[in-house]
């Protein structure tokens, strides 16, 4: 149920660098959603057709890429790739140290759109 | 054919919201008082522990709560019966509250009278941890019947909070619910999360739960404007 406000915002950004940028019409918007951050790939596009009916966004075919989560060592800056579903302990593959930084995971933005 | 171009936005989706919650913040801070978002599935026990921290704390602090409830006001009569300011929003359907729908809960109850204001948010473990209230902390309560896989499957909740209340431990017995395994499992996500244990029915615990949220809502007020 929250995707609706979220959709509203998503179509607001569009709006205003769409009239920032003289566009005739958008094809698509590319979005970064981070993997912790739940939404719902097939209602945002739904919610967003409805919404933008009979507007220059109207049509836009929305990509969302999801951006794996990733943390970083704090023992020893090893990077690496987590699977929350696995359940298992998470420790850093290298030096099996268990205190970690985000890298990346918890994106939420309007990357860029296809415009003519 | 007009050729198609590329614009770069690079905007973040909740970037308006979050500046409303920093507005927020402001205004509580001129104030000098603290905001609590207190989050939960259903039945976890948000209202008990609400009402639990009033009776302990209402005689040091001044207590206003904002109940946030899909359709009914319930929790809000229970709140009101303990001697404190409490304003119901009824979100419509809406499974959240944002920044925008508690300001308007401040503006029914006025933080300018109140050292500690508590926010009851929708019971739900996915969307309220998306949207940033304007609180100054957010805590959440799992409870042990509901498991200690939860911060595997709601990642994001236990990722924004800065408490975690493990509630219902007089229950602990008749469930499979290990609390080291729940404390691996957050810490992954959130390193620096406090992590307390508490019945409210028995009121075991609540002692760490209450000195937390005092030497929260004193430090607010020693720092006003």
């Amino acid at each position: 149920m929250h995707e609706l406000p979220i959709v509203q915002s998503i179509f607001d950004i569009c709006v205003k660098h769409a009239t920032a940028n003289n566009v005739k019409k958008i094809i698509a918007v590319n979005l970064k959603v981070g993997e912790v951050s739940d939404l719902q790939d097939e209602w945002i596009q739904r919610y967003f057709d409805f919404l933008s009916k009979g507007t220059i966004v109207e049509g836009a075919k929305l990509n969302i890429e999801r951006v794996p989560l990733v943390m970083q060592c704090k023992l020893c800056s090893e990077s690496f790739r987590v699977d929350l579903r696995d359940g298992r302990k998470v420790e850093c593959p290298k030096c099996q140290g268990t205190e970690f930084a985000y890298v990346s995971g918890r994106e939420y933005t309007v990357d860029s759109m296809e415009v003519v | 054919m007009d050729e198609i171009r590329l614009i770069e936005v690079k905007e973040g989706i909740l970037s308006e919201s979050q500046a409303m919650a920093n507005r927020l913040r402001e205004r509580l801070r001129s104030t000098g008082t603290f905001m609590l978002n207190l989050m939960s599935s259903p039945g976890s026990g948000k209202t008990s522990l609400v009402l639990r921290t009033i009776d302990a704390l209402k005689s040091e602090f001044r207590i206003g709560v904002i109940e946030a409830d899909i359709a009914s006001t319930v929790d809000s009569e229970k709140v009101a019966a303990h001697g404190v300011k409490v304003v119901q929003l009824r979100t419509g359907g809406f499974c959240h509250l944002d920044a925008a729908m508690v300001s308007e809960g401040l503006d029914a109850i006025g933080p300018q009278d109140l050292d500690l204001v508590i926010i009851e948010n929708v019971g739900n473990l996915v969307c309220p941890a998306e949207f940033d209230t304007g609180a100054n902390r957010n805590a959440m309560i799992l409870s042990i019947p509901e498991g200690d896989d939860k911060p595997l499957k709601y990642p994001l909740m236990f990722s924004v909070c800065h408490v975690l209340v493990l509630n219902k431990i007089d229950a602990m017995g008749v469930f499979d619910f290990d609390v080291r395994t729940v404390e691996q499992r957050v810490r992954v996500l959130n390193p620096s999360i406090r992590i307390l244990t508490t019945s409210c029915k028995t009121g075991e615990g609540m002692d760490n739960w209450t000195n937390w949220l005092r030497d929260e809502v004193e430090i607010s007020r020693r720092k006003p404007g």
